[in-house]
């Protein structure tokens, strides 16, 4: 059967030979139009005057767009409305497009945007995190609080009590491909857009309002992304709208591609954050209670800082059970780019500060970093999976909180039912020889005085399912032509993860085909409508399933028609190995679906799916947001500079959990690539603004993503065999972000390292840089 | 300006390009070759990396900053041109499909280049071959599974035979003597010089200058030369970083370990010592392990040479001691055991600019500092050499305490700057800690991450 197989990504033939198409490459019409944007200079102030006269004369230019000049909404707010296409008075960021050129090229494009003229009367700007506190700029009214018993008091009651405050810096995405769009005009005003987004249905619906069209008006394409990790779930707005909007001014195809220093200037990142945190615990290391305060940097606008702060509040147990906690989450507005999704989407944030607190509490207890870990565990879940769940009843999220014995009660009131961690943290330990090493690198430690070694453990519990519950559903569109060639559609895109593949997968097996006879096709707004982003993780979960209904709605009308044909019981049609067995009849596949067509039987279907049993209160906190978690264990092993703080790693164990994978190759993929990327964010990759608010580390040559020679040297990744004990696509699990969040154990293998040069706790930042390194040491030798 | 080249094996012939037509915009939007791709425009992504190939071998460079006249008489092949003439894929391709080296697949064409070129020249050092190709998807771990698979099947008969291009059509601003390239210079002294164009390519990419004024000296043979005597090592200008690192890997370890770092594979396959030099970087590396080595500069106009210790050459920021119409011609040092220790200090190990670089010629005598020349880069507005420190040490024990004194003069010698790479305390700080670790390593300590391994 085609699931489980470890087949190539669908595209590798056409990546590795240049042939793949992303936006860029689609073969535009001679007379197609390049836009850029000129970008304000400074953090924040009110336009006083737009000198745009040598950017009109500029060579090639055909037209120049400001705000005063856009014929419908000036919006491309993925939720909030307030952040305008272009500058309309009020500038908030430095990098925020004021305006738009249109030309012959996008060099002429670029070169024109640079001679505008903006005067500005600036304002004070608030870039840092304690000047919006002060300021009480925020996003909602206050402080969203979480709560689960009575955290201070436990704390208070607590033998041992450790508190501090660190930085938790953000994440640029470095998709290799920067952002773009393609917008071709069509007859009647409806425009054609191509766009490198993870959210097509976003898409058509910015153009639309931004047109003053209906949705129908209106239609996206997106093939493939050249990356994602969630800067494409909104950020793409901008450009597409800004194309739409040329295209219906001009009446010609409009093209947009963000230079790279562009891309990082006007796009937003990972929110950083600072995590305060104090905490209780008993003279065994198992957590009493614990108050986390999260103050979050969202930059200028509202895009989707809520739910990614509601994620880290929700990440903000990981792995443990919390007797009593109480996380309270402050959503600052910042003059500096809108920080927006990014793989984990928060949830990494309120992981890291779990997983500081346990590496504080071990320190100062004494005792082994991964013991102290597998003490506050939440409890084992409970052999043979679980109990089938009525639809969520309303009790579930506005009953009285029960204080629960069994150690399975997350801070937001959900059970937590699959935990696995135990067996797995076992196994990883076991495989990855973990005691042996500890005493390797101890006796290292011992005798060599400039450079020290650290191992680092951390788990992944990761909750799945979109917060924002009405999101977790899809569609799928799925075609079965005469000739047995199957065309394949659902709304979920392709930014490399390997989602088509594994759907196409899906079909094959349903339809007991080779996966040669599923054509997979690009996500369509007019084929699959009213999609959510391919995001959260979610892509294969939502349109796996969409894609099986679809498809076994299609062969249960093959089955009946070919059952009714030859006297037989449809049940009894089986569909394999490229054939279809019906009575004693054996037909190809083709051949059943050509018997199907001349019996007047429909060979296509749409199919549906929504993720059952969710009820999710976010203002109180409390229900069931996730249908599952899934889960995973590293174990990473460093070495530290202690003259400079320069640091590597060494080596990876991980043990992860895809659930009965749909594809073991790109599962793994997805784990080798999370891990990476996850310590890249912990380790080299630094945004660094400067004091009136521009962002310093806006090109690849001051902004360090992990090269080659970063990832481990001895890199060992191992998949937890294990069903999803939910019902989903062949028990499978999602496998997008969860193991990002491994990437944590590098930075605790740092903290590990540097701990043992001086009696005091190293206190750690992130990213954890050589200079961060560096104080972080003369933090532990001088306890300052 | 006219040129030639080869492009997949195709000649091409253009009139008229402009001087700092790009080679990657070139095949995108005029060839619509669009396997080859923008990710960054400034030589740090590999996204577009290629193949060219002359007469000193096949290399992997980044299309994005290479300039149309740079071509002028060599082979370009891109991802198009990488699949045999039935469409075979290459042995890296299918080894790319075969360990899932590809994602979201906007690196591969780049990384496929990179590693074919290593392949076609026999490399098998693949962290180093692609440490300038990107991936943000991978974690690169299959890439390099690809590339140790690769190496084991042979090179494709369809790549192994080499190919030769037409021969470039002759320009004044594309002098192929040093005596030309004086005459022209002279001629015109505000005409920009570009060598491997890893700088002057940002100013048009990412500066959107206007540079009509251009000589190119890639075609200048006699400012290629690496002489290595008994006595003397003279490195011509135009000799490019990779060049340089293996002709000294076996004379100044720690400087070509210090190179193996600088750039990219594909940078210093265009990256020039004369370039690196001549352009007055604070930031280079070259320039603090030169001065260390007690370099000579080479400097020409017309036909008037003089020479200087390359630390004179540094003035001030952005100035340096260098007429109109004058040119870096080489660079010369004495040949001595070799005592020079290199520094790099990055954010990133692999293609990242230093926030600080420190090299350290030290010669100990019977527990004593004889000599010391020691510069840094980083430090300062321009490369410096840390003159009270070296005072400090002349004569003083080779020992923690002995060096005591050393440790306190880097302040008087150096006040660095804050910025996005390093803050000026930690600057200072790690600078010191650079002599620190000349000593430790002197007795026998592991002093490098990585040199330690699990």
């Amino acid at each position: 059967m085609s699931v489980s197989r470890p087949l190539p990504h669908d595209a590798a033939a056409l990546h590795v030979t240049g042939a793949a198409r992303y936006v860029d490459d689609i073969p535009v019409p001679a007379d197609c139009l390049h836009l850029a944007f000129g970008l304000s200079g400074i953090a924040h102030g009110r336009i006083t005057a737009l000198d745009l006269d040598a950017v009109r004369a500029a060579p090639g230019v055909v037209a120049v767009l400001t705000a005063d000049d856009l014929p419908f909404a000036n919006d491309v707010s993925p939720s909030n409305h307030d952040e305008p296409l272009l500058v309309s008075g009020h500038v908030h960021y430095v990098g925020q497009p004021v305006f738009a050129v249109v030309a012959v090229s996008h060099h002429a494009a670029r070169r024109a945007a640079r001679l505008g003229k903006i005067s500005c009367d600036p304002l004070p700007a608030l870039l840092e995190l304690d000047e919006a506190l002060a300021a009480d700029s925020r996003f909602e009214d206050g402080p969203r609080i979480y709560e689960q018993g009575d955290a201070k008091g436990a704390i208070a009651a607590a033998p041992v009590v450790i508190e501090d405050s660190f930085e938790l810096g953000g994440q640029e995405h470095f998709y290799l491909e920067g952002q773009a769009a393609l917008v071709l005009p069509q007859e009647n005003g409806d425009m054609l857009v191509h766009s490198s987004t993870q959210h097509p249905s976003e898409i058509q619906h910015k153009v639309a309002d931004a047109l003053g069209l209906s949705m129908h008006g209106v239609r996206v394409e997106t093939r493939r992304m050249g990356g994602g990790f969630g800067g494409k779930e909104s950020q793409g707005n901008q450009l597409a709208v800004a194309c739409a909007v040329a295209a219906r001014l001009t009446g010609r195809p409009c093209k947009m591609r963000y230079d790279r220093d562009d891309d990082m200037v006007i796009t937003g990142k990972r929110h950083d954050f600072r995590i305060r945190y104090r905490a209780g615990f008993d003279q065994e290391g198992r957590i009493m209670g614990v108050d986390f305060v999260h103050l979050v940097r969202c930059g200028w606008a509202q895009d989707l800082s809520l739910p990614v702060a509601d994620r880290a509040m929700l990440h903000a147990d990981n792995a443990y059970f919390l007797p009593a906690a109480r996380i309270e989450s402050h959503r600052l507005r910042t003059n500096t780019q809108s920080a927006t999704a990014f793989r984990g989407f928060g949830g990494p944030q309120g992981m890291v500060g779990i997983e500081r607190v346990m590496d504080h509490a071990a320190h100062v207890l004494g005792l082994d970093p991964v013991e102290i870990r597998r003490r506050n565990y939440y409890a084992a879940a409970r052999e043979g999976g679980s109990a089938p769940r009525p639809e969520a009843s309303p009790r579930s999220i506005s009953g009285k909180r029960k204080t629960s014995e069994a150690r399975n009660l997350t801070p937001y009131g959900m059970e937590v039912e699959d935990f696995i961690l135990h067996e797995m943290t076992e196994r990883l330990l076991q495989d990855a020889g973990y005691a042996a090493r500890r005493t390797a690198i101890a006796e290292w430690n011992r005798t060599h005085p400039h450079v020290r070694r650290g191992l680092g453990f951390s788990p992944v519990k990761f909750g799945i399912s979109f917060t924002l519950t009405h999101l977790n559903q899809a569609g799928a569109l799925v075609h079965v032509y005469q000739d047995g060639s199957v065309h394949l559609n659902h709304g979920g895109t392709e930014m490399g993860q390997g989602l088509f593949q594994k759907v196409a997968q899906v079909a094959a097996a349903r339809f007991g085909i080779d996966l040669a006879q599923v054509r997979i096709t690009a996500t369509d707004t007019a084929k699959v409508p009213n999609t959510s982003a391919t995001a959260a993780s979610s892509g294969s979960d939502l349109n796996g399933m969409a894609v099986k209904a679809a498809c076994d709605e299609i062969r249960g009308r093959m089955a009946a028609f070919l059952a009714e044909s030859h006297q037989s019981d449809p049940a009894g049609v089986v569909f394999e190995n490229g054939h279809v067995q019906v009575g004693g009849a054996r037909y190809t596949f083709a051949e059943a679906a050509a018997l199907a067509y001349q019996g007047r039987v429909s060979l296509s279907a749409t199919g549906f799916y929504k993720t059952p049993g969710l009820a999710w209160d976010r203002i109180r906190g409390a229900g069931r947001p996730f249908f599952y978690f899934a889960y995973g264990a590293a174990l990473s092993e460093v070495a530290v500079d202690l003259l400079t703080g320069e640091n590597r790693i060494l080596r990876a164990d991980i043990l992860h959990d895809a659930g009965r994978s749909l594809n073991p190759a790109l599962d793994i993929g997805q784990i080798e690539g999370g891990y990476v990327q996850g310590a890249g964010w912990l380790t080299t990759e630094e945004l660094v603004w400067d004091g009136d608010g521009r962002l310093r580390t806006h090109a690849p040559s001051t902004y360090k993503i992990p090269a080659c020679s970063d990832r481990p040297d001895i890199f060992n990744v191992a998949l937890w065999d294990g069903d999803n004990r939910e019902e989903t696509i062949y028990r499978s699990k999602a496998v997008g972000e969860p193991p990002f969040m491994l990437g944590i154990s590098a930075w605790l293998a740092l903290s590990d390292a540097v701990s043992g040069c001086g009696a005091a706790y190293p206190a750690l930042n992130a990213p954890a840089t050589p200079e961060e390194l560096w104080r972080a040491i003369g933090r532990a030798r001088d306890g300052v | 300006m006219d040129v030639t080249f080869l492009l997949n094996g195709e000649t091409v012939a253009l009139t008229d390009v402009p001087a700092t037509a790009t080679l990657l915009d070139y095949l995108r939007e005029e060839r619509r070759l669009c396997g080859t791709k923008e990710g960054c425009n400034e030589g740090d992504c590999g996204a577009c990396t290629v193949m060219i190939a002359d007469s000193r071998g096949a290399r992997a460079l980044n299309a994005c900053i290479l300039f149309l006249p740079q071509l002028n008489g060599k082979s370009v092949r891109t991802v198009e041109g990488l699949r045999g003439p039935d469409g075979a894929l290459h042995p890296v391709q299918e080894e790319m499909i075969a360990h899932h080296g590809s994602q979201c697949g906007f690196c591969t064409p780049g990384f496929v280049m990179s590693m074919a070129t290593a392949h076609l020249n026999g490399a098998r050092d693949h962290d180093d071959q692609v440490a300038g190709n990107l991936c943000r998807c991978t974690g690169y771990a299959p890439i390099i599974r690809a590339a140790e698979a690769a190496a084991e099947r042979p090179v494709p008969d369809w790549l192994g035979a080499g190919e030769t291009p037409p021969p470039a059509i002759p320009a004044e601003r594309m002098p192929t003597t040093a005596d030309a390239l004086a005459s022209v210079y002279d001629a015109h002294p505000d005409a920009t010089l570009i060598a491997g164009a890893t700088d002057v390519g940002l100013w048009v990419t990412k500066g959107m200058r206007d540079l009509d004024d251009v000589i190119f000296l890639d075609a200048c043979q006699d400012l290629k030369g690496i002489e290595i005597t008994d006595d003397t090592i003279r490195v011509g200008a135009m000799v490019r970083m990779s060049e340089l690192r293996a002709a000294i890997g076996a004379i100044h370890p720690s400087y070509a370990e210090m190179i193996r770092r600088y750039g990219s594979e594909q940078v210093r396959n265009a990256a020039t010592i004369g370039g690196n030099i001549a352009n007055g970087s604070p930031i280079g590396d070259n320039p603090p392990a030169l001065i260390a080595l007690g370099a000579t500069l080479h400097l020409r106009a017309g036909e008037a040479r003089r020479e200087m210790p390359l630390e004179s050459f540094f003035l001030d920021y952005g100035k340096q001691d260098r007429r109109a119409g004058e040119f870096v011609e080489a660079v010369s040092w004495a040949r001595a055991p070799d005592l020079l220790k290199c520094y790099k200090l990055s954010k990133r190990f692999d293609q990242d600019i230093s926030a600080v670089c420190g090299c350290f010629n030290i010669t100990v005598e019977d527990g004593h500092v004889q000599q010391a020349r020691i510069a840094f880069g980083g430090m300062a507005a321009i490369p410096k050499r840390a003159q009270n420190v070296e005072a400090a040490l002349v004569r003083a024990r080779w020992d923690a305490k002995g060096i005591a004194p050393a440790l306190k003069a880097f302040d008087a010698d150096f006040t660095p700057i804050d910025d996005m790479r390093a803050s000026g305390v930690y600057r200072l700080e790690a600078a010191r800690a650079m002599l620190a670790r000349a000593l430790a390593e002197d007795e026998g300590e592991v002093t490098s991450v990585l040199a330690v391994h699990p």
